[in-house]
C-alpha cells in the first residue's frame, strides 16, 4: 500500500448556496484529513473550482473521490497529484520594518520576486505567490524582523500543457464510465 | 398558481397517491390547498418521526417513492431519525418541510431551524427553495434523485411565503444534472471476467443484499444461483430477495447469522456480492473476513465498491441489468462437492433449528406466524432480539416481504413502517413484529392505524427487557444489568383496546396458534401480547470486533433438549 502523502484534488462543483458546506461536511463526517482548501469561479459560468490537499494513501484518496462524486452538486473530481502541474498560493504578510532594516527586507522581497504593497511608519505588507515551500522560506527569513500578521489562500493548481485540469476523471478501481460524461460538461 | 398548488400539482405529476404528515404554521398554506387535490390522500400522523417511517415503509413495500410532510422547526427536526433510517437503507423518501418566511430566515424566528443544514449528512440531497418559480423543477429533480441510482431520501424545505406567492406552473419533462448520472449497465469486460471467475470457483457463494430487492432482480438472482449452482446467503436487508424454501437458500450471515454461513464464507474461494455493502455486522473483524475468497462486487454505488473489502472484479451497475448480463455469460454447471460440504456444515451447526422447550420461546412465535401465513405475509420489525428472531425463524417465500431498519437500527420503526406498508399493500397481511421497548417509542400511531382502518397485525414479543442490550450485558459485561429492564410495562392488551384495537394475550405455547389465527381472522387491526421467555438470547452471537467464525453458538442440544426443524 502506498504511503500517506499529500494529494492535490481539483473538483468542479455547481456554484450553489451550501456547496462548500456539503463538501466540507463530507470531509468532516468521513474523517478525511484536508490541510488546504480553496474555492473560486471556474471558466464555466455557474461552476466553481475547488482545490484541496488531502492527506492519505491511495485508498483514502479513492474514497474521497468516490464520496465527492456522490454529492449531486459535484460535477467532476480529479486527483492531479501525479500530473505535471503548476501549484501556487498567495500570501500577505505584515512585517515590522523600522528605517534601519527596511532595505534588508526589500532585498529579500526582490530575491523572492515578491512585492511590497503597503508601507507604514514601522511596518510593510508583502505580497508573495509561489508554492508552499517558497512562501514558508520567505516567512522563515522574515521572522527575525517580527511578523505581525499572515494570511494565506491555500493551494490552487493547474495541469501544465494543453490538457484540461478536469480532463482525466479519477475513479480508481471502478471503470471510467462511472465518471460523469466529460462531453456533457459545458 | 400559488406555490402550494404547484407542490400538489407536481406531486400528482410524480404519481403520488398518499402522503404522511402533520401540519403547523409554516407548512399551513400547503395543507389549505389539499382539499383541491383529493387524489392526494393525506394521512395525519401523531408524530412527525412516524410520518417519515411510514413513508419509508410505504416506499419499501410498494417500490414507489414515499412522501412525508412536516412544518418548520420541531416538525422538521422530528423527521430526522426517519430520514437517517431511510438514508442508511437506501429508501426513496421525499420530505417536504415548511420553513419560516424568507425574510425571517437566519433571525432565530419562532419555529425556525436550519433543517437543510441538519439533514445534510442524512439525505441523498436537499433543497431550500427560495423562489416559487423554482418549485416545480426542484420537485422534479428531487424525485429523480430519490428514486434513481442508489435510492435515498431527499428533503425540500419551502419558506411559507414561497408557498403563498404565485408563479406559472410548468412541470419539466426531463432532468439534467451535470453532477449526477448513475451507471446502470455493468461494464461488459468486467461481467466476462466475473463469469470466468464463477466458472473456475470451487466454493462460490452469493451474498445478496437490499440492492437485489430495490432493483427488482429476484428472477435474475435466482437465475444466477440456479445456473451456476451457487448457494445464496442473504444479508438482513437482503432477506426476501431469494425464496427461503429454495434448496440453495442459506439465510443470513454475520453477527446473528447462521453459524454455517459464517463458516462457509470463511472457506469460500469466491464471494459474489450483489447490492450489499459488506456492513460490519456481516463481516465482523475485516482482517479475518473471507480469507480465501476473491470478490465480485456488483453495486450501483461506486463508493461502496472497495470501501470495506478488497474487490477482485468490481461491477458498477443496476443489480437487475448486471445479473441479467452475467447469467447470459454463464454455462450451467453442478457443484455437488461444495453443496455437500455445506450440507454437512448445516448438520454440524444447526443454528436454523429451534430448540425444544415447554416454555413460550420467542422463536416459536415467529415460526408459528410463518407457518400460519405460509411465509407470504409482509413482516415489519423494529430493532433488537425480535428482529433477529424474525430474520432467523420466519421462512420468507414472497419477494420483498421483509421490512426492517437495518443500517441505522431504529427501534420503534415497526409500528409506523407497518402502517406505511399496509397503506401501500392493502391486499397483503402485514405483521408488525414488535419489541416491548421499541413499541412504546412509536405506539401513538395505533390511533392513526385505527382511524384509517388498516388491518395491521401486531405480534408484541414482550420480554420486559431491552433484550439485546440485556444479552450484551449478560454475555460480555459479566451479567451486570444496567437500565435494561422495564419493571412496569403497561397492560398492552388494555392499551390496544383503548386505541380500539382487538387484542389478545398469550402466555403459553399452546395458546399461540389459536391467537394468531384469531388475529388474522379479525377484519381490523389486532395485537397479540406474547409474554415470551424473558431470558432467551439470540444465537449465534459474534462478539463485536471479533471474526465471524468466533461465534457463541448457544445452548447445545445436550443441555437443552433436542433440536427440531
Amino acid at each position: 500500500m502506498e504511503a500517506v502523502t499529500d494529494h492535490t484534488i481539483s473538483a468542479l462543483v455547481e456554484d450553489k448556496p451550501g456547496v462548500l458546506a456539503r463538501v466540507s461536511g463530507l470531509f468532516r463526517r468521513r474523517g478525511f484529513n484536508i490541510s488546504n482548501l480553496s474555492v473560486g469561479h471556474s471558466e464555466v459560468p455557474n461552476l466553481s473550482r475547488m482545490t484541496f490537499v488531502v492527506q492519505g494513501d491511495e485508498f483514502v484518496v479513492e474514497q474521497v473521490t468516490k464520496q465527492l462524486y456522490k454529492l449531486i452538486d459535484v460535477v467532476r473530481v480529479n486527483d492531479i497529484t501525479g500530473d505535471a502541474m503548476v501549484a501556487r498560493e498567495l500570501a500577505l504578510v505584515k512585517v515590522k520594518a523600522a528605517a534601519d532594516n527596511r532595505s534588508e527586507i526589500m532585498q529579500l522581497v526582490a530575491i523572492f520576486r515578491a512585492n511590497i504593497v503597503d508601507v507604514a511608519a514601522d511596518t510593510v505588507v508583502i505580497e508573495v505567490t509561489g508554492d508552499e515551500d517558497k512562501i514558508d522560506s520567505l516567512f522563515r527569513l522574515l521572522k527575525p524582523f517580527g511578523i505581525k500578521e499572515v494570511m494565506r489562500t491555500g493551494r490552487i493548481a493547474m495541469v501544465r500543457g494543453p490538457a484540461s485540469t478536469g480532463g482525466k476523471p479519477l475513479t480508481a478501481n471502478v471503470d471510467d464510465h462511472n465518471a460523469p460524461d466529460v462531453e456533457a460538461v459545458p | 398558481m400559488t406555490g402550494a398548488q404547484i407542490v400538489c400539482e407536481s406531486l400528482m405529476r410524480e404519481g403520488i397517491e398518499v402522503m404522511f404528515g402533520l401540519p403547523g404554521g409554516a407548512i399551513l398554506p400547503l395543507y389549505q390547498v389539499m382539499p383541491e387535490y383529493p387524489q392526494l390522500k393525506h394521512i395525519l400522523v401523531r408524530h412527525e418521526q412516524n410520518a417519515a417511517h411510514a413513508a419509508d415503509g410505504y416506499a419499501r413495500a410498494s417500490g414507489k417513492v414515499g412522501v412525508c410532510i412536516a412544518t418548520s422547526g420541531p416538525g422538521a427536526t422530528n423527521l430526522v431519525t426517519g430520514l437517517a433510517t431511510a438514508m442508511m437503507d437506501s429508501v426513496p423518501v421525499i420530505a417536504i418541510t415548511g420553513q419560516v418566511p424568507r425574510g425571517a430566515i437566519g433571525k432565530d424566528a419562532f419555529q425556525e431551524t436550519d433543517i437543510t443544514g441538519i439533514t445534510l449528512p442524512i439525505t441523498k440531497h436537499n433543497y431550500l427553495v427560495m423562489h416559487t418559480a423554482d418549485l416545480a423543477s426542484t420537485i422534479k429533480e428531487a424525485f429523480h434523485i430519490a428514486r434513481t441510482g442508489r435510492p435515498g431520501p431527499v428533503l425540500i424545505d419551502i419558506p411559507r411565503d414561497v408557498l403563498t406567492e404565485s408563479a406559472d406552473f410548468v412541470y419539466p419533462d426531463t432532468v439534467t444534472l451535470k453532477g449526477y448520472k448513475p451507471t446502470m449497465d455493468g461494464h461488459g469486460q468486467q461481467i466476462k471476467r466475473a463469469a470466468k471467475l464463477i466458472a473456475g470457483a470451487k466454493r462460490p457463494l452469493i451474498l445478496a443484499g437490499h440492492g437485489v430487492i430495490i432493483a427488482n432482480a429476484f428472477d435474475e438472482l435466482r437465475g444466477l444461483a440456479e445456473t451456476a449452482q451457487v448457494p445464496v446467503i442473504t444479508t438482513l436487508l437482503g432477506i426476501s430477495s431469494f425464496p427461503e424454501d429454495h434448496v440453495l437458500s442459506m439465510g443470513m450471515p454475520g453477527m446473528h447469522g447462521m453459524a454455517y454461513n459464517n463458516i462457509a464464507i470463511d472457506r469460500s474461494d469466491l464471494l459474489i456480492a450483489v447490492g450489499m455493502r459488506f456492513d460490519d455486522r456481516v463481516t465482523g473483524r475485516l482482517s479475518t473476513f473471507a480469507p480465501h475468497a476473491q470478490v465480485i462486487h456488483i453495486d450501483v454505488d461506486p463508493a461502496e465498491v472497495g470501501k470495506s473489502v478488497h474487490v477482485t472484479v468490481p461491477i458498477v451497475g443496476d443489480a437487475k441489468r448486471v445479473l441479467h448480463a452475467l447469467v447470459n455469460e454463464i454455462t450451467p454447471t453442478t457443484r455437488l462437492e461444495w453443496l455437500q460440504e455445506i450440507d454437512e456444515l448445516r448438520q454440524e451447526h444447526p443454528s436454523d433449528r429451534l430448540r425444544e422447550s415447554d416454555k413460550l420461546l420467542p422463536q416459536y412465535v415467529l415460526k408459528e406466524i410463518s407457518d400460519v401465513t405460509n411465509g407470504n405475509a409482509i413482516v415489519v420489525t423494529g430493532v433488537g432480539q425480535h428482529q433477529m428472531w424474525a430474520a432467523q425463524a420466519y421462512t420468507f417465500r414472497e419477494p420483498n416481504s421483509f421490512i426492517t431498519s437495518g443500517g441505522l437500527g431504529t427501534m420503534g420503526f415497526e409500528v409506523p413502517a407497518a402502517m406505511g406498508a399496509q397503506v401501500a399493500r392493502p391486499d397483503k397481511t402485514v405483521w408488525s413484529i414488535a419489541g416491548d421497548g421499541g413499541f412504546q417509542m412509536t405506539m401513538s400511531e395505533l390511533a392513526t392505524i385505527v382511524e384509517h382502518q388498516l388491518p395491521v397485525k401486531f405480534a408484541l414479543i414482550n420480554n420486559g427487557y431491552l433484550g439485546l442490550v440485556r444479552q450484551l450485558q449478560d454475555l460480555f459485561e459479566g451479567g451486570k444489568r444496567v437500565s435494561v429492564e422495564y419493571s412496569h410495562n403497561p397492560d398492552f392488551v388494555a392499551l390496544a383496546e383503548a386505541f380500539g384495537i382487538r387484542a389478545f394475550r398469550v402466555t403459553d405455547k399452546g395458546q399461540m396458534r389459536g391467537a394468531i389465527l384469531e388475529a388474522m381472522a379479525h377484519e381490523g387491526p389486532a395485537l397479540i401480547d406474547f409474554r415470551v421467555e424473558p431470558e432467551e438470547n439470540v444465537y449465534p452471537h459474534v462478539p463485536a470486533g471479533e471474526g465471524v467464525t468466533e461465534m457463541l453458538e448457544g445452548p447445545s442440544p445436550e443441555t437443552e433438549g433436542a433440536w427440531k426443524r
